[in-house]
């Protein structure tokens, strides 16, 4: 397909553009496959605004046409009609950022409508900018990705015991979405895997997540079992699940869902794990929101922020009514009592929700981040994510398809890892000296899942991701931001190793509204990032003196 | 002493809820004529808890249990205690010591009258000149060609509650001073707040014109016309009231009210909408309870906030100060505020306006000279509004608190434009209400004369400026563009939230949270040492890096880390 097509007008002199944090500015406007371009043309100034059309979640075009009526009744040539017409494109994008763009004529302003409107949603992987993005100081052949589950799994001696690796899932027929490689108990063959994904929902069979090393305690994932209306049965899954506990008296399984929605799922087939059958498991529910309800959430709170017009009881009750911090919340205190069970109580655990997928790695990634100094630094944050996300199989193509400007028809948009960012944010917060990591990784991140020059986060899962050539086509994010010159900006000055649990407090005074995120375009942000500069700078220049 | 029953109970059980204590501790308790305190039976701590009786502002006995009985004990920095003791007979004795003492009836009750910290007479009154509100006058450039001091109130004669220093415009003579303090609500006539030497033009306050509905006087009307002249920049000046409009109005029944535009020429009026005193101890009693919510949902959290109206009042105060200090620096127009006495709201008002103008009141010591300027000499009545004394429950509101929490407020919308951290804010909030030192005694500069408070008590100031160490924020930069010149919140409703190092003692100690304030604060003086070192050309001795200085911070942080804040409360004890 040719980008082209797309592209009536690929220039506009002389068009205003306003955008947060600046002042407007005049110049060139120029349209290409894959990017929108802006070149300030004022005296004494080069700004130039480089945005990808995939970042735009939603453009809202008004033309303003004065001439329109009078020529009507003139009958004025065409041509002259067109030239006193202007138009303003309000482009909304994904990283919450707001431009506007005044551009002279009509037509113009109608054809780069267009081609935005068509290039910002082409959804044909192999043709997006990460396949086409070259970076000067980066080659293909560069090491993709951190880690891959085999590294992880001989880096972990201390499992090898009890556990082992299997590829039964080698060429991701037995379950397409996860990788290659996991790990599960030694006791159990790939025979028996293979009966056991037929009876967990997407094929996800429980595969180890996290190995406590002061218990040996584990966290386990998978997906819902298929038992179904008549209450069906699978001894393999019991087994596995039997060899986990192995040894010690019980574990426990937190569903995400509801009892009542783990019911319903039954009823169309789906299903939880019951007690006759599971009788050293111990099921606790812990309702976590998911799908369409977490986007409306954001899509409220989002407009929330936008209007600076409320006053202080119509804030309050938006952010309330909004439900994102309630989301915080839980996910928080389910991932908290996951680390209790492991930590505290020296018990392993299972978690699932119905797909797998989402809350599910939400929670197991935050347990971890509580629980493992080693998930805390900087390498270690971004191990975790490519290890619970990328290659767990979420999927990101679905989920983070289009952001809370949208108009668009909602289908599997959630903002799941958005949610786990926030949650990691409040960490953050809490625990300014344990992560590794800066508030600005976060962000970065935010954005990057979402629009990417990247081929990290393309595809929902490993197996589309191979069939695309994405390791050999496209650059991978974490390595870049692990670069010597990134890796200043994304790293935690105050950061302190300590091996404690960070227990996260929970409380509502506790938890504050991500204004990093939210409120990422307003000056006010500008001053709290003064600060994390100035930090920055005392902490580097107390490192000079101690070293002379 | 009198008041004491009962000097000692054993076996008690003390639970310090606000602190997230989970467990009571079993100790002895002691009522001393100034302090109840607790002292554990562990032998290994033996941890002591003091609280002062002015700081407890309730004590409440619930029913008898089988353990024995119970009292709650509120305390006015918002820390709360349950007692638990064996003995009913014993309970109540406490009970009605402790509901004696936590009310005093003379000021000669008063801790601040026996305190005494080890000082001599002479370093006792030299605390009393440590802020020196003249030596700020000048330094804002006041007594100058436009702003003279006047004598007019020298002992106290045209106005009981405001200081016998003043200064106002140059043309204001006496006769127009005296006439106009006899239209003015309590003889507040207009005088000067704080003067901006960038554009000459100044913050006034004074009280509610005496006007009704047709009432006008040509003195006042001369007064301002003074305070207009005295700003040769512009040819009139606000008048903000910081009242709800419908509330002067109704004032104006009572022979009081506001400025008739039609009397006054060229003065432009404003009102603000602070609410008053009782909407606002109202307003606080429920973000207090919201504040003691043990484990709210989000949403009954949010509920509640809204509910208080807590956060909408701090955004009045600070939108008025934006809206004097935008007037001052950005139009060079002068402002002359009032409220109804202009004590309470006024001194607010005038006083965020001065933080967000001068850079000076945003230091340690600026903040003292602002307290002292605003609010202790202009008459604000410190002992009726924190209830120092038994009297008046109507009389009592929370409205320094809102000053100190709009402070806190700006301090985190810009983390590197204030001298000092939270703590010194908290610490101010405790002292305007413990009645340790004599600094905020009474209501005006009379009463505080007339008590001779600077030949019996001490002053706080000079306390807090010697332990200014653990008050300075590291991240300030007097240098920096956000520090320097005028102050630009945001009062977006976003940009608040609940100040939960004060009204939550419990989320401010656990988890035992890491603070990037002291590890920062040690790694300021770390550096500061190494560059003394370097300078002196000294060696640094080998091995003596700075990390072995700062290996101590984990432990600090450490100890009780482990404690869950996630769901729990399980395992509490009642």
């Amino acid at each position: 397909m040719e980008f082209s097509e797309h592209i009536k007008t690929a220039n506009v002199e002389d068009v205003v553009l306003r955008q947060p944090l600046h002042p407007p500015g005049r110049g060139t406007l120029c349209i290409t496959g894959h990017h929108l371009l802006f070149s300030d043309r004022e005296e004494g100034s080069c700004r130039q605004v480089l945005l990808l059309l995939r970042n735009i979640d939603a453009i809202e075009k008004s033309v303003e046409n004065l001439l329109t009526y009078s020529s009507l009744f003139s009958n004025a040539g065409l041509s002259q009609r067109l030239s006193g017409s202007s138009g303003t494109i309000t482009i909304k994008c994904k990283d919450l950022r707001v431009f506007q763009l005044d551009i002279p004529g009509m037509e113009e302003c109608l054809n780069i409508a267009r081609s935005i409107e068509t290039l910002s949603c082409l959804d044909i992987v192999s043709e997006m900018y990460p396949f086409f993005y070259r970076p000067s100081n980066a080659s293909l052949r560069d090491q993709c990705g951190l880690s891959s589950p085999e590294r992880h799994y001989s880096q972990m001696k201390e499992l090898h015991d009890r556990w082992r690796l299997s590829t039964v899932n080698r060429d991701f027929s037995v379950c397409p979405s996860y990788p290659q490689a996991v790990i599960v108990p030694k006791s159990t063959d790939d025979d028996m895997l293979e009966k056991v994904a037929k009876f967990r929902q997407g094929g996800r069979f429980p595969v180890l997540c996290y190995y406590h090393k002061k218990n040996g305690m584990v966290i386990m994932r998978s997906s819902q079992p298929l038992m179904g209306a008549n209450r069906k049965r699978c001894r393999e899954d019991e087994q596995l699940l039997l060899a986990v506990i192995d040894g010690s008296d019980k574990g426990y399984i937190i569903d995400t869902r509801s009892s009542q929605q783990a019911l319903q799922a039954q009823m169309t087939g789906g299903g939880f794990e019951s007690k006759s059958c599971y009788s050293s498991w111990k099921r606790l529910q812990r309702q976590m929101e998911r799908g369409k309800a977490l986007q409306e959430s954001l899509i409220k709170l989002v407009e929330a922020c936008g209007d600076e017009s409320n006053n202080m009881d119509r804030w309050l009750s938006k952010l309330e009514n909004s439900k994102w911090l309630s989301h915080v919340q839980t996910a928080l205190s389910t991932a908290g009592l996951v680390a209790e069970c492991v930590e505290r109580d020296g018990h392993s655990v299972l978690v699932h929700g119905s797909e797998g997928t989402d809350s599910t790695l939400l929670i197991s990634t935050l347990a971890q981040l509580i629980m493992d100094p080693g998930c805390r630094t900087l390498e270690g944050f971004l191990t975790l994510l490519e290890r619970e996300w990328i290659q767990a199989g979420h999927p990101f193509q679905k989920r983070c398809a289009h952001s809370a400007y949208s108009h668009a028809r909602l289908q599997q948009e959630s903002p799941v890892f958005l949610l786990l960012l926030d949650c990691v944010w409040q960490l953050w917060q809490q625990f300014p000296l344990a992560l590794g990591f800066s508030e600005t990784l976060l962000l970065r991140l935010s954005t990057e899942a979402y629009v990417s020059d990247y081929g990290t986060f393309l595809c929902n899962n490993q197996q589309e991701r191979c069939a695309l050539g994405v390791k050999e086509n496209t650059h991978c994010l974490f390595q870049a931001l692990l670069r010597p010159g990134e890796r200043d900006c994304y790293s935690n000055p105050l950061y302190e190793h300590t091996e404690l649990a960070i227990w996260p407090s929970v409380h509502p005074q506790s938890l504050h509204l991500w204004r990093g995120f939210f409120l990422r375009w307003t000056p006010q942000t500008h001053h709290l990032e003064e600060a994390q500069e100035e930090i920055r700078n005392m902490v580097i220049e107390w490192g000079k003196l101690a070293l002379s | 002493m009198e008041h004491i029953r009962t000097p000692k109970v054993e076996n008690v059980r003390l639970l310090d809820r606000s602190s997230g204590q989970r467990k009571a501790s079993i100790g002895t308790l002691y009522l001393s004529a100034t302090h109840t305190i607790f002292v554990e039976n562990n032998p290994e701590t033996r941890k002591e808890t003091w609280v002062l009786h002015s700081m407890v502002s309730s004590v409440e006995r619930t029913p008898t249990i089988p353990a024995g009985s119970q009292l709650i004990l509120r305390c006015k920095d918002f820390r709360v205690f349950q007692i638990l003791v064996p003995l009913e007979r014993d309970c109540l004795d406490v009970h009605t010591s402790l509901f004696r003492l936590s009310r005093p009836e003379k000021y000669s009750e008063l801790y601040c009258l026996s305190f005494n910290p080890n000082v001599n007479k002479d370093e006792r009154e030299e605390s009393w000149t440590f802020i020196d509100l003249t030596a700020d006058y000048k330094r804002m450039g006041v007594p100058n060609n436009l702003w003279v001091a006047t004598a007019a109130n020298s002992e106290y004669r045209v106005c009981d509650t405001y200081p016998s220093e003043l200064f106002v415009p140059k043309t204001a003579t006496p006769p127009i001073i005296v006439g106009s303090a006899r239209f003015r609500s309590r003889g507040r006539f207009p005088a000067l707040s704080y003067f901006h030497q960038d554009t000459l033009a100044a913050v006034c306050r004074c009280s509610q014109p005496l006007s009704g509905f047709s009432g006008r006087c040509q003195e006042d009307e001369m007064m301002l016309q003074a305070l207009m002249k005295a700003n040769p920049g512009s040819d009139y000046i606000y008048v903000v009231d910081t009242r709800p409009k419908l509330n002067a109005m109704a004032n104006r029944a009572a022979g009081k009210g506001y400025e008739n535009e039609d009397h006054y020429t060229n003065i432009k009026l404003h009102f603000i909408g602070i609410e008053n005193i009782h909407v606002m101890r109202s307003s606080q009693q429920k973000i207090i309870d919201v504040g003691e919510m043990r484990f709210p949902s989000m949403t009954d959290f949010l509920y509640g906030l809204e509910n208080s109206g807590w956060l909408k009042h701090i955004k009045a105060i600070l939108d008025a100060g934006l809206f004097i200090a935008r007037a001052v620096a950005d139009e060079g127009v002068s402002v002359l505020v009032h409220c109804s006495d202009g004590w309470d709201r006024t001194a607010q008002a005038c006083s965020v306006a001065s933080i967000l103008l001068d850079p000076y009141y945003r230091t340690i010591k600026g903040l003292m000279v602002l307290i002292e300027r605003d609010w202790v000499s202009f008459g604000h009545k410190f002992s009726h509004r924190y209830g120092h004394l038994d009297g008046d429950p109507k009389e009592v509101s929370p409205v320094i608190d809102q000053f100190v929490e709009c402070v806190w407020q700006l301090s985190e919308q810009f983390p590197c434009a204030f001298e000092f951290n939270e703590r010194f804010l908290v610490a101010i909030h405790t002292h305007i209400y413990s009645c340790q030192y004599g600094s905020f005694l009474g209501n005006c500069q009379k009463e505080r004369r007339d008590m001779r408070l600077g030949e019996r008590t001490h002053s706080v100031w000079p306390k807090l400026w010697k332990e200014r160490a653990q008050y300075t924020n590291p991240l300030y930069r007097a240098e920096q563009s956000q520090s320097q010149g005028v102050l630009r919140p945001n009062t977006t409703p976003y940009c608040f939230k609940m100040w939960k190092g004060l009204y939550n003692h419990a989320e401010k100690s656990t988890p035992p949270r890491q603070s990037p304030a002291d590890f920062l604060s040690a790694v300021r003086d770390e550096s500061q040492q190494l560059e003394e070192e370097l300078t002196n050309q000294q060696e640094v001795p080998p091995g003596g890096t700075a990390h072995h200085h700062l290996g101590s911070r984990q432990e600090d942080s450490s100890p009780d880390r482990g404690a869950n804040h996630v769901g729990g409360g399980s395992e509490e004890e009642d």
